[in-house]
């Protein structure tokens, strides 16, 4: 018995996975397709629909033959980027909702509580008021040096506590940060009435005016912290489990939580950059996507992703219809339409609890 | 029943009882010791924030107008004039972190403040639309504004609470459900603000700005007395129905089997978390962070399991007048009261974060 007995990681090893049962399995499945089908409907929506109104036709030939007419250029030009911005943003504050979910294990938490919002507020408002900045393209590298401090100083400020980052410090520390953050910029913002007109529009979240080189700014970040992201799902629902458990199975704890919030900051702060503060995209998208899938992130992750940029984009073209030939912005759609949707549904299905 | 009654009052070992009547408390010298030091600060910031003014009046003399003396010229400064914006702070103040501690306490969540799932934000809605909208009236709309303000708040604040609650109403509510119908409906509430704010005259928005983040500009006895008649009945009533939060924190299968009934003192619990903190809304506006801050400092400062609600609603008061105190002399011009609420708050908040690791891992 004692010479036979194998090691004991090789027990581990030899052991057979607990069988995921198929209706799980066939439901993520479905929600992974449909999500994927339904997303490809929306950038085309995106592409097609608009103020000025272009017959599908049209559309079709501004891809296959381009000859700069004006309807070319319309769809070239603004809309197009437009649908790979709503489509990057979507998908980068889908993911950063349910990385910073899972990471302070706590249902309350967004993207916006590492201060990833309110640093981007901050840096543009001072961006505004001091060396008076007007354009989108200005504001982009200000969000994002905006972002990545406040990221920065909310992880060291709730690294400091017993323990390092743990879930609770982390989630105050935010909240504390964000706050003062918050306040510095309502300061300015109340001294200087110009800066609150230009400010205004910034806070309220949107894609309309977002071209090519703010895509091409914001993606490679967004690539890394998706990679990122994807390869800390394991680590992810180890620490689901607990601190103590993930540590005893191996994990280093604090080297996952940094490198979670590492692609926090990157994937929300280029969404942020690109267009603005959307705080409703990573608060609720995670919950959505959760009751799909359940708790496991290697699921959780990409579909909260689609899901993310299949609601932004929903809701920039819900934005564009509306109010025609005016715009209605799409963090005040994305909330109005769907803070409605997320409440039947909270009603209607038995959420998973983080 | 009979057994339950013969049975010997509990005790805490290690602590001494304290007994009126019915009602029996823990004796603990922490708790008593920094809700004195809590009140002096607030008694200390309330005689300075009184004090400071065009006619400066010195702290003693504060303190003898307000017991019943000092001269007829003082009397008018202090009483008529200085005394309603302080107390209308600290009575805001305290009656938002008591509603925090309620709520975070009954969601077992710190982030739970009642700005946070959606308590205020119609408050916020409601006041901004009668600013931004009630501006297109001209001069009467203007009056109207000013007068309904309020009103308005308050009436917005309930009617997003109830909305909140009965849509989270399936069989009784639960926690988690509450938390996330809050979210969508607070998401929902500050999308309104925001349109509102892009599409009003750029000096309507910078008025609702400053309203949305609190300020006690103006703030007379008749914003006093709601307050503080919130204050008189919901506070007896949550310290009441409090000795279940402790149960409450195990979770809902342990807290029933305990036998508490766990739906009945949430929704009378919320109720008082709702109440207090429309009526302070409708006062102050949000102050921003108090109901978050308040009751987290109160429960590090005690070494409490859950956040104090006697001690929170002291740490709320004097956060309130201190902040408030900054916000008229400390800058060149005056800021709204909640934007320093959130500058002295959050690093205290912080400090205390990183103090309490150190002390443990020594």
């Amino acid at each position: 018995m004692t010479s036979g007995a194998p090691p004991a990681a090789a027990v581990v090893r030899s052991a057979p996975r607990p069988p995921v049962p198929t209706s799980m399995r066939r439901r993520r499945l479905v929600a992974l397709a449909g999500l994927l089908v339904l997303l490809v409907g929306c950038c085309f929506a995106s592409v097609a629909v608009g103020a000025k109104e272009i017959g599908i036709g049209d559309v079709w030939r501004a891809f296959v033959a381009y000859t700069g007419t004006e309807n070319d250029i319309v769809i070239r030009s603004l809309r197009v980027p437009r649908t790979i911005v709503g489509v990057l943003a979507g998908a980068a504050l889908g993911l950063a909702g349910a990385l910073i979910q899972g990471h302070t294990r706590n249902p309350l938490a967004d993207p916006g509580l590492l201060g990833v919002n309110a640093g981007a507020a901050l840096v543009v408002v001072i961006g505004i008021y001091v060396f008076g900045v007007t354009s989108l393209l200005g504001y982009v590298w200000f969000a994002f040096a905006g972002a990545f401090a406040a990221a920065v100083a909310v992880f060291v400020l709730g690294s400091m506590g017993r323990g390092g980052p743990t879930p609770v410090t982390l989630a105050l520390a935010g909240a504390a940060v964000t706050a003062m953050l918050g306040a510095f910029t309502s300061a300015i913002v109340l001294v200087d009435v110009q800066t609150l007109d230009a400010y205004r529009f910034w806070a309220v979240g949107a894609l309309a005016g977002r071209d090519a080189a703010v895509a091409a700014q914001v993606a490679p970040f967004i690539g890394a912290g998706t990679l990122i992201a994807f390869a800390s799902a394991p680590a992810l629902n180890a620490l689901a489990l607990g601190d103590d458990v993930a540590t005893s199975l191996g994990h280093d704890v604090r080297r996952t939580r940094f490198v979670g919030v590492v692609a926090i900051t990157l994937l929300a702060g280029a969404a942020t950059a690109a267009c603005g503060p959307i705080a409703f995209v990573g608060l609720v998208v995670p919950h959505v996507a959760r009751s799909f899938t359940g708790p496991d992130f290697r699921w959780l992750l990409p579909v909260s992703a689609l899901l993310g940029a299949v609601l932004l984009l929903v809701a920039d073209v819900v934005g564009r219809v509306v109010v025609r030939p005016a715009e209605l912005q799409v963090g005040i759609v994305l909330a109005l339409v769907g803070g409605p949707f997320f409440v039947w549904l909270v009603r209607r299905r038995k959420m998973v609890q983080v | 029943m009979a057994l339950a009654v013969s049975l010997p009052p509990a005790r805490v070992p290690g602590r001494r009882a304290l007994r009126i009547g019915p009602v029996s408390l823990v004796w603990r010298p922490r708790v008593a010791l920094v809700g004195l030091a809590g009140v002096a600060v607030l008694v200390l910031g309330l005689a300075l924030n009184v004090g400071i003014g065009e006619v400066r009046i010195s702290v003693p003399d504060v303190l003898i107008t307000l017991l019943g003396g000092g001269d007829p010229g003082q009397r008018f400064i202090v009483v008529g004039l200085r005394l309603p914006r302080s107390l209308t702070g600290a009575l805001v103040g305290a009656a938002l972190a008591g509603a925090g501690a309620i709520t975070q306490a009954i969601v077992r969540n710190p982030l739970a403040s009642p700005d946070v799932i959606g308590f205020t934000a119609g408050a916020s809605a409601a006041a901004v639309f009668v600013i931004v909208l009630g501006a297109g009236f001209g001069s009467v709309g203007f009056t109207a504004s000013v007068v309904g303000l309020p009103l308005a708040a308050l009436i917005g604040g309930l009617l997003s609470a109830f909305a909140i609650y009965a849509l989270a109403w399936r069989k009784g509510v639960q926690g988690f459900r509450l938390v996330l119908v809050g979210i969508g409906i607070n998401a929902m509430l500050i999308a309104v603000v925001e349109w509102l704010l892009v599409i009003a005259q750029v000096t309507d928005a910078a008025r609702a700005y400053t309203w949305i983040n609190g300020s006690l500009n103006g703030r007379g006895w008749e914003h006093v007395v709601p307050v503080a008649v919130a204050l008189a009945v919901l506070v007896p009533a949550a310290l009441v129905l409090a000795h279940v939060l402790g149960a409450l924190q195990l979770s809902d299968d342990s807290a029933r089997g305990l036998g508490i009934p766990v739906d009945k003192a949430r929704t009378l619990l919320l109720l008082t978390a709702v109440g207090l903190c429309s009526v302070a809304t409708a006062s102050a506006g949000p102050l921003a962070f108090v109901a978050l801050v308040a009751p987290q400092i109160a429960q590090r400062a005690v070494g409490a399991a859950r956040p104090p609600i006697t001690i929170s609603l002291i740490f709320g008061a004097a956060l309130t007048v201190i902040a408030d105190l900054l916000a008229r002399t400390a800058f060149g011009a005056e800021l709204p009261v909640g934007i320093v609420t959130a500058v002295i708050g959050a690093p205290y908040l912080l400090y205390l974060i990183a103090r309490q690791g150190r002390r443990t891992r020594a």
